[in-house]
């Protein structure tokens, strides 16, 4: 199979300052192929796509495309060359105030040879050619502002393939479609594949992979951890060659818990999912992990009032909670540290002590006027406790480093006793000093509360915790005890499949 | 300390005893307390305005709306006064009814209807300096006048109200610290100790640093932004109080530089400190310094054509000072 391969890539390596993002990595795409692309967040492989479509420049190795050497200094320059990206943000992809037919011609107005005049009527002519060759039924005068975010991927993919790209990359196009939508998506790809074209598809969904995939490679910390082309496709091997089996340093003595703080029952996150029950203990320390998208921070979300459930009750400590907002959630002494702490958690004008205090000002306030003196000893306290490096609790957190924001984040929501204490990707950008001493705090802490911690990386779940869900379209379909685990069933839950691989 | 460090800190002070030092020397008489009480009253309208869109800047928002709403609150006052034959204290409510409903307006179409806070307050500007003028037919109002139904209006200005803006307090030298300052020193400090000594203040810096943030934090996010616009339009009014009872009547030409004076102040205080955010102390040193600025440029026979040249300048490089220097103006 190797001959033919219509695009190679070599020994490719990037470095980001002291940081090697890629180490070396090689793959190739087959004409008529669907190539799937898995990785974990911090892979690399955001990256690996940024040099092939010409953002990035690659640090080392080599590139053909259809036997000659290919190089793209700029985006453009690769779609010229016959590489095509469909980045993840549909947005980027159309211009929402311009009319269908312009969209799918846009990249012909500008450029060498296009012509000065705007022709409406040759526009739409051409965009007609485009839109019958890909099976497009959409009117070609609506605004894409108006169209479904399904309607817009396809536009955006039918305008890429205006190009006659040989090339095509399709960076998790189904991230917010639905799967009735979705199923457009697919024949559109079979479609292309019938074209001929080489399709690198970059998903977490373990449904489009079945759906779609011809081949698999799996990337982990920069490197391709595996590659699957023998049919049938070996699905489990993939996701583990993507999530990784690390030697673990210190395993965790699982404990059990008698008595129940949370409850949910019947929970049903999206429309269509399976419902999910689930008991949380008083002192135990539950991870729930899943690949991304399978409905994990929906699920922390619901718990924290800022999502509301389609169905189901919770309960905490044997009374109805059905919070409507975080400041409800918050009062009933559930706190979610959220994923993502740029985006949603730092205050970046704000000094340590001051991001520490931001839930509680209430509590650490007489009439409304702030009692300084309390906030500065909390922020010590936590700063003390959780080994946060800084010069004093006045540090901006500009200057510390992205595990000990983090600290500050957990900080936060350690400095008050909480009942259900909840964490989205905690150890998310986080350095393994930093993660070790979270996960100890967290487990130290445990008494008298229920800790639920999502993980998308099965390592950081079965060093931090007691019991072990597994989620998978958005329900909950797995559960272990943190000892002598399966790990083969945990992985095949993760997969999504019936288990061991007769797929 | 990095000497660049430094020029952030304290590069406005000095900008400002710089001017004070350069229109002492060029401008006769601008040393002397009469000078400086003149700066001040100059400054209290601007800075009680100045003041009130801090509130918005920080929740992240903006407040275009302010100059209007003052000058809608004197006409506001007059009319209740000349026309309905209204008392001071009925006059005074009138106004801040008036910054009040304008402020619940102003946040309710930002938040509710996601109008960016630039455009709804810019819309609020122009619907009001129409407005103000619906109810006497585009003219001023002051006693004696003719009103559109031939009718002539007999009330007058209370002198309660009058003294507002035009009565003296001894301090020293007999007659000479205005009313209008007192109000605008008063309110700085309320405004300063809400922003940095309550959870309100607290909560409202949190909003408009990381809106998100503060949400997941428990806070009413869109509540804060309604109130700050509330502030806003509160203190615009109080602004326009000062204004009519300055003027002694309601003069539909008056009131031009407010909103761009305002506006100067409260973004030329981002820099004062190396704040790098909207501060009540920045804001009042702002204001002086806009008033010294107006005030030597007269004295030294200044044109207004060229006084409005030397603001815009000085905003910009203040602008400069905050958001290039210190490189954390990413807001």
């Amino acid at each position: 199979m190797g001959a033919d391969a219509v695009f190679h890539v070599e020994g490719l390596r990037k470095s980001f300052g002291q940081n090697e993002v890629l180490g070396g990595i090689s793959l190739e795409l087959h004409s008529g192929e669907v190539t799937v692309l898995m990785g974990a967040n911090g892979a690399g492989k955001s990256t690996l796509v940024k040099i092939i479509s010409g953002v990035y420049a690659r640090g080392a190795g080599t590139m053909r495309l259809a036997g000659n050497a290919f190089d793209p200094q700029t985006p453009a320059e690769a779609i010229r060359a016959g590489v095509v990206t469909v980045h993840q943000n549909i947005n980027d992809g159309v211009v929402a105030d311009l009319d269908v037919a312009t969209n799918l011609t846009l990249d012909r107005l500008s450029g060498k040879g296009a012509s000065m005049l705007f022709k409406p009527a040759n526009v739409r002519a051409e965009a007609k050619a485009v839109a019958d060759r890909m099976g497009l039924i959409i009117d070609l005068k609506a605004r894409v502002s108006d169209l479904s975010l399904a309607d817009r991927q396809m536009v955006a993919i039918a305008r890429a393939m205006a190009h006659q790209p040989k090339v095509l990359i399709l960076d998790e196009p189904t991230s917010s479609l639905s799967s009735a939508e979705a199923d457009r998506l697919f024949s559109l790809i079979d479609r292309l594949r019938g074209y001929g074209v080489a399709i690198l598809y970059i998903s977490h969904r373990m449904s489009d992979i079945r759906r779609l995939a011809d081949r698999i490679m799996s990337m982990r910390d920069g490197v391709v951890s595996g590659v699957f082309d023998r049919k049938p496709l070996d699905y489990e091997g993939a996701v583990n060659a993507m999530l990784g089996r690390k030697i673990r340093l210190d395993r965790v003595v699982a404990r059990s818990s008698a008595r129940a703080v949370f409850t949910a029952d019947g929970l049903q996150l999206a429309h269509g999912a399976k419902p999910i029950s689930m008991t949380l203990g008083a002192g135990e320390v539950v991870a729930v992990t899943g690949l991304v998208g399978v409905g994990k921070t929906a699920l922390a979300e619901t718990l924290f009032g800022v999502r509301r459930p389609f169905a189901g009750a919770m309960h905490m400590d044997g009374k109805p909670y059905a919070p409507g907002s975080a400041r409800e959630a918050i009062a009933a002494g559930v706190f979610l540290v959220a994923k993502d702490r740029a985006e949603s958690g730092i205050v970046g004008s704000f000094n340590i002590e001051r991001n520490i205090s931001l839930p509680f000002l209430r509590r650490m306030s007489n009439l409304g006027v702030m009692k300084k003196r309390a906030e500065r000893v909390a922020a010590r306290r936590q700063i003390d406790e959780l080994g946060i490096v800084c010069r004093s609790e006045k540090d901006e957190l500009s200057a510390l480093s992205g595990g000990n924001q983090q600290k500050v984040m957990v900080a936060r929501w350690m400095s008050q006793a909480s009942r259900l204490f909840i964490l989205d990707e905690p150890f998310q950008g986080v350095d393994i000093s930093a993660r070790r001493d979270i996960a100890a705090k967290l487990r130290a802490s445990a008494d008298g509360r229920a800790t639920l911690i999502f993980v998308t990386e099965i390592d950081e779940a079965l060093e931090t915790a007691d019991r072990i869900l597994v989620m998978s379209e958005h329900t909950i379909v797995g559960e272990h005890r943190n000892a002598d685990i399966d790990l083969d069933r945990l992985l095949a839950e993760v997969a999504g499949g019936p288990l061991h691989g007769v797929a | 300390m990095t000497l660049r460090d430094y020029a952030i800190r304290y590069g406005f002070i000095v900008l400002l005893v710089g001017l004070i030092a350069y229109f002492a020397i060029a401008a006769d008489g601008f040393v002397s307390p009469q000078s400086a009480v003149f700066i001040f009253q100059s400054v209290a309208i601007t800075g009680v305005l100045a003041l009130g869109v801090t509130a918005t800047l920080v929740v992240g928002g903006f407040d275009l709306s302010i100059g209007s709403v003052a000058t809608s609150a004197m006409m506001a006052a007059s009319y209740a006064m000349v026309v309905l034959e209204q008392n001071a204290i009925v006059a005074v409510i009138a106004c801040l009814f008036i910054g009040v409903i304008v402020g619940l307006i102003n946040g309710w179409l930002i938040v509710y209807m996601r109008v960016p806070d630039l455009l709804a307050t810019l819309g609020m500007m122009f619907l009001l300096l129409g407005l103000q003028r619906i109810p006497t037919e585009g003219r001023s109002i002051a006693t004696g006048m003719t009103m559109p139904d031939g009718s002539v209006a007999n009330g007058k200005f209370s002198e309660a109200f009058l003294a507002l803006g035009r009565h003296r307090i001894d301090f020293f030298i007999p007659n000479l610290i205005p009313v209008s300052v007192v109000v605008l020193v008063v309110l700085a400090l309320l405004i300063w100790f809400f922003l940095e000594y309550t959870r309100f203040g607290r909560m409202m810096y949190a909003v408009g640093s990381n809106e998100r943030a503060a949400e997941l934090a428990g806070a009413p996010v869109k509540a804060y932004k309604i109130w700050a616009y509330v502030i806003s339009g509160v203190f615009a009014s109080i602004g326009g109080i000062l204004l009519a009872a300055r003027l002694g009547r309601g003069d539909i030409a008056s009131g031009n530089n407010l909103l761009l004076d305002a506006v100067a102040a409260a973004l030329i205080g981002y820099a004062v400190l190396g704040a790098a955010k909207p501060n009540a102390f920045g804001t009042a040193v702002g204001a002086v310094f806009v008033g010294v600025l107006l005030q030597g440029l007269t004295m030294m026979n200044a044109p207004y054509y060229t006084q409005d040249f030397v603001k815009g300048a000085v905003l910009v490089v203040a602008l400069v000072f905050t958001f290039a220097l210190s490189g954390r103006g990413k807001r």
